[in-house]
């Protein structure tokens, strides 16, 4: 009998952790219907970009207020973890604040107080974000794309972690209670900075009732967090996990440069070429010519822009910095992402359910991204340099882009003008190449 | 550049004029300004002239690959024919391409903007630049993007700027966060989507809260942009528009 709370613990911890790990295994198989791409190269560079961006948070203070409130979060986020370590050892054992028995006094009393400051800290953090979605209202959580799942998505994450907070403290204040009473396996340890001025609403408590509400606290977090942990895939939230690979994978070229196709440079080094044989069959081992140019749908894109997909928490400072959308056209760099995903994320279902992709006649292009969006852009980079997690938005407005004009000549009339006057007359304006120099004698 | 080739030299610099710069009657003046700073620097430079064609920048922005890399590899083709280590450009969309995206198609420059050109010429001692007209003006700098962010140049035109004695004054978004001008990724060929408002005019507002005499540019691109939001705010008679090589060059009346 007196094992079943380490049994049901056990059975919590496995379901949780491996209904994560369940998901976790979609969401990579999901990332890998995109292309592989070779990010070998400038390893100094990504792993001095996780610690700068993902560890330090350089990109988050950019915006003082927020970034600050954010590293508090994210430091408490982190440092309790290591609080949810001994819950894990005193579920599974049925032991009581182990890490007390095992750690200097002084240390321990150390650790669990910063971990209550931290929490309050995270409390009153995660209060002032709500605060600032729901009564401050500020604009970028108000966009278009925020409506109904993404605005309630993000509320709920506040509310879990004010809960979880709540619960800390609580079970904290109670367990003081109990050790000034002197009860029968609450050992005397730790120092509580902050629930100490929670001890007196629970001061006329029985000694029942305080292991009762002392014991469903304790459950009630642990589980929380299992549920917070498993709720993960299914939110905005997964940056938590993601920003740290996403930061390495990230853009570490001028971000002016964009990539070339192989596939165009062979076509046209062939058609350069006046040795080359126009009917010789391709060599052995040739790599065949893709099957199209550019993006109509996420299969076309890259691993690291279905990654980039994943990570992105919805913040918007990309849309916020957006030249197009700040003067109020369709684009928004942040719903580029987010129909990125939730179209990946339909992919997958249907994957799940037929064993392997069925066309289901959507697409990217249209279904979620309409034209309108993609013409839109400057290419201006601002969306990349604001994002904290460096997601590459702009990428995706390109690989689509390349598909429109690619694919289906489907450019704009002016720009399609534009790009016949380059051809025949190496200039977007129809000048004769002939008058080039003729600035050299005017006044 | 084929004068010089015929007679079997190289300049110290080819100097890309670029397509707004060779026929834009606006960006023309910004050309003959760099001209004559690069005379009086005793700079031996050529052009390619009518050799000279389209980067490829707005068809590859604009997602026309084939046509990027058809323009690339010709311009590549005449650059490496006639042995070209180092351009200068005067338009940042220009210097990006060339860059950034010719080397993996095997043409591979020393390239420098002429802001960063200029300065160089100035640390080298070579040219002068100093207030004259412009000393103690107010003037404000518009950051081009494809000088800016997208390859970290912010400092090179603010630095001639600050040699040219004027009282410059950052608009709020500045430097890696500055405002684009509504031009880039071929926007400049082709009517803005339907929105509230055009880019430039958002640009030429927050530039005119700083209260300028000058509004400063380092780009034809930009800079049409931000003569056209001028007039659209009808303050063209109070506000003027001028690339950084402009000002250095009537600074000292060339």
């Amino acid at each position: 009998m007196q094992y079943i709370p380490n049994i049901l613990f056990i059975i919590a911890l496995a379901v949780g952790v491996g209904y994560f790990t369940l998901n976790i295994r979609k969401l990579i198989r999901n990332i890998k219907l995109g292309h592989e791409v070779d990010a070998s190269d400038h390893t100094p560079e990504r792993w001095s970009n996780v610690v700068r961006i993902a560890l330090g948070q350089s990109k988050m203070v950019v915006r003082p207020i927020p970034g600050l409130l954010h590293i508090i979060v994210y430091v408490g986020f982190i440092i309790i973890n290591i609080e949810v370590l001994e819950i894990i050892i005193d579920g599974i054992f049925g032991t009581h604040r182990v890490l007390s028995t095992v750690l200097p006094a002084g240390l321990y009393n150390f650790l669990i107080a910063s971990f209550e400051i931290l929490a309050l800290l995270v409390l009153i953090g995660v209060i002032l974000f709500w605060t600032r979605r729901n009564i401050q209202k500020l604009k970028r959580f108000w966009a278009n794309e925020m409506k109904g799942w993404p605005k309630n998505d993000a509320n709920y994450i506040l509310y879990f972690e004010m809960v979880l907070m709540i619960l800390f403290l609580t079970m904290n204040a109670t367990d003081q209670q109990l050790q000034a009473m002197g009860a029968a396996h609450y050992v005397e340890a730790g120092s509580y900075p902050v629930s100490q001025f929670l001890v007196p609403f629970f001061s006329n408590l029985s000694e029942a009732t305080l292991i009762t509400i002392e014991r469903g606290a304790w459950w009630l977090h642990i589980l929380g967090i299992l549920v917070f942990l498993n709720y993960l895939y299914f939110s905005k939230h997964l940056h938590i996990i993601l920003a740290f690979p996403n930061v390495y994978f990230g853009k570490v070229v001028p971000k002016g440069k964009f990539k070339n196709l192989d596939s165009v440079t062979n076509e046209v080094k062939m058609m350069m070429d006046p040795n080359v044989d126009p009917f010789a069959a391709p060599a052995e081992g040739a790599t065949e010519a893709p099957a199209k140019f550019g993006a109509s749908d996420v299969m076309d894109l890259s691993r690291i822009q279905l990654l980039n997909a994943y990570t992105c928490t919805e913040c918007g400072r990309c849309t916020s910095e957006c030249p197009a959308n700040i003067t109020g056209k369709k684009l928004s760099p942040r719903k580029i992402m987010m129909d990125t995903r939730d179209r990946l994320e339909e992919i997958g279902k249907n994957i799940d359910k037929n064993g392997e992709f069925k066309p289901d006649g959507k697409q990217l292009l249209d279904d979620y991204i309409t034209r309108e969006e993609l013409w839109a852009c400057t290419t201006c980079n601002a969306c990349v340099e604001a994002c904290p997690v460096s997601i590459d938005p702009l990428s995706i407005i390109m690989d689509m882009r390349q598909y429109l004009v690619m694919e289906q000549s489907a450019a704009p009339t002016e720009l399609n003008v534009s790009m016949t006057n380059i051809e025949n007359n190496g200039a977007p304006w129809p000048y004769n190449q002939m008058d080039r120099l003729n600035w050299k004698d005017e006044n | 550049m084929a004068e010089y080739m015929a007679q079997g030299k190289q300049p110290e610099v080819l100097f890309w004029v670029g397509c707004a710069g060779s026929f834009d009657d606006r960006a023309k003046k910004i050309t003959k300004a760099f001209v004559k700073l690069l005379n009086k620097a005793n700079v031996d430079f050529a052009v390619l002239g009518t050799e000279e064609s389209c980067t490829g920048d707005p068809a590859k922005r604009a997602g026309n690959e084939f046509l990027f890399q058809m323009q690339a590899m010709t311009n590549i083709e005449v650059l490496n024919s006639y042995e070209i280590k180092k351009i200068v450009t005067a338009c940042p969309h220009c210097f990006n391409t060339i860059k950034n995206e010719y080397p993996g198609l095997g043409g591979n420059y020393e390239i420098m903007h002429h802001t960063q050109f200029l300065k160089s010429l100035m640390e080298e001692g070579r040219l002068k630049v100093e207030g004259g007209k412009f000393k103690g003006k107010r003037i404000t700098f518009h950051d081009p993007c494809y000088l800016g962010r997208a390859n970290g140049e912010y400092e090179a035109p603010r630095d001639l700027l600050q040699k040219l004695e004027v009282e410059l004054v950052e608009m709020k978004r500045c430097k890696s966060r500055g405002l684009c001008c509504g031009a880039g990724g071929a926007q400049m060929f082709k009517e803005p989507e339907p929105g509230k408002k055009d880019i430039n005019v958002e640009r030429t507002e927050e530039a005119l809260e700083t209260a300028p005499k000058i509004i400063a540019a380092a780009c034809p691109f930009c800079n049409t942009m931000m003569t056209d939001g001028v007039k659209a705010k009808s303050a063209e008679d109070s506000v003027q528009v001028l690339d950084v090589a402009e000002m250095i060059a009537n600074a000292e009346d060339l």
